[in-house]
């Protein structure tokens, strides 16, 4: 969606800052919201492409202007509310009302070790042939869906070289909206600044971003 | 629990406690396993796994192509298997090219060896402007680059997460693996600065 955080090109939100204490957390609350969001992935209620679906969905100023752990926390509550897990008046007292519903799993502190090493590989069985290979010029597709997408704004309409055949990996559009994982080829195509940005481009530097066959067209066809 | 069991603490905080507290009775989430996921961040994975790849490719030209043909398995052979990090791209930077990595998306980015990403990488300030103008992202960290180099920024789109490896400083000759680990910094294989020169000894 042409949400807020596909931010890629726009301007005025000033220079790249950092924190001069260089701390994984800015508040003792930002880590467990990340160790909540993190657990609550083993409840197996989603999967990470509805939850940056649910995170792009947050209004564009709040998604813009909101501290990012609060992000993560304001989507999986969305995410939560989505499936009946909580309901919003339990939100708002924090206090139990209704019974749980069941889940896949409660992550176990002594389970934590083995669930983060084994992570979730994204590629899957190939099926068939890559319709692009290295070298091709390749076109991206001019598609402003409402629902979650990849394919970032600046970087639709656009002509491009492939120069990486990835692999066969879970298609993050149909994903994210529990339409089936759709694996599909992904490519790594590398595009000009000059064709990105025209005058503010130049010829020399790239951008590349990663994208499934569904974005890419041949552009002689 | 009502937040005036937690007055010293800030609203969000308390809000942060309060939903914890409920999700804990609601069966989600153990809150021994949230600690447990806080300290894996905090002290196990995080730069220095990074920086042992880096280290290792300077001295040990096998494990370097490898790393040039499959990061992944290469990446994978020293243990660093665990979440977002399960298809890695390394890029090499050298004179003729520099490498930039950022997620205009989102905040997409190689936590098995570098650990959470700093704030600066998932704020809007870095995720709009890396793509349309790399070299004044650059200039925020205090480098100038030359207009001869080329800089390829890569917008992590996928679960492709990218491993920049930065050209071994100058005047380390000889140093050990671990040693040469030390000059490794995080924005070095982010892209936003460079492997520290070792001081020279008079």
């Amino acid at each position: 969606m042409n949400g807020g955080a596909d931010l890629g090109g726009m301007m005025g939100f000033g220079p790249v800052v950092e924190n001069p204490k260089d701390a994984f957390f800015d508040a003792p609350w930002e880590a467990r919201v990340l160790g909540i969001v993190v657990a609550l992935g083993a409840c197996g209620k989603w999967s990470i492409d509805m939850s940056r679906a649910a995170r792009e969905s947050l209004p564009p100023a709040d998604y813009m202007s909101l501290p990012y752990y609060i992000i993560w926390l304001d989507a999986a509550l969305n995410l939560m509310l989505e499936r009946g897990m909580i309901t919003q008046e339990e939100i708002d007292t924090a206090t139990l009302q209704v019974p749980p519903v069941p889940v896949a799993r409660t992550l176990a502190a002594a389970d934590v070790e083995a669930v983060l090493g084994a992570g979730a590989p994204a590629n899957r069985p190939e099926q068939g042939q890559p319709l692009f290979a290295v070298g091709d010029t390749v076109h991206t597709i001019n598609n402003h869906p409402q629902a979650h997408t990849r394919m970032a704004r600046y970087a639709r309409d656009k002509r491009g070289t492939v120069t990486k055949v990835h692999g066969f990996h879970v298609f993050a559009d149909s994903n994210a909206q529990g339409t089936g994982e759709n694996p599909q080829w992904l490519y790594q195509v590398t595009f000009s600044t000059r064709t990105l940005w025209g005058d503010q481009g130049n010829d020399i530097d790239t951008v590349t971003l990663d994208l499934w066959e569904s974005y890419l067209k041949d552009p002689a066809s | 629990m009502t937040s005036h069991d937690h007055s010293h603490l800030t609203e969000t905080e308390a809000r942060v406690r309060a939903l914890e507290s409920l999700l804990s009775e609601k069966g989600y989430i153990d809150s021994a396993a949230v600690d447990e996921i806080v300290q894996t961040y905090e002290t196990k994975i995080g730069p220095q796994n990074g920086a042992h790849v880096v280290a290792k490719s300077w001295t040990d030209p096998a494990f370097r192509e490898w790393l040039e043909t499959d990061s992944t398995a290469a990446i994978h052979s020293l243990g660093y298997t665990s979440r977002q990090g399960e298809h890695i791209e390394a890029v090499f930077n050298s004179d003729a090219t520099h490498h930039l990595v950022v997620c205009t998306l989102c905040s997409c980015y190689p936590w098995s060896v570098l650990g959470l990403p700093p704030s600066w990488y998932k704020s809007p300030p870095f995720r709009s402007k890396a793509v349309i103008d790399p070299r004044g992202v650059l200039e925020d960290f205090g480098i100038s680059m030359p207009a001869t180099t080329k800089i390829e920024v890569h917008d992590s789109t996928s679960e492709m997460r990218y491993l920049v490896i930065p050209q071994r400083p100058a005047g380390t000759q000889g140093w050990s693996s671990e040693d040469l680990a030390q000059l490794v910094t995080r924005n070095s294989m982010i892209g936003t600065g460079f492997a520290r020169t070792p001081k020279v000894s008079s």
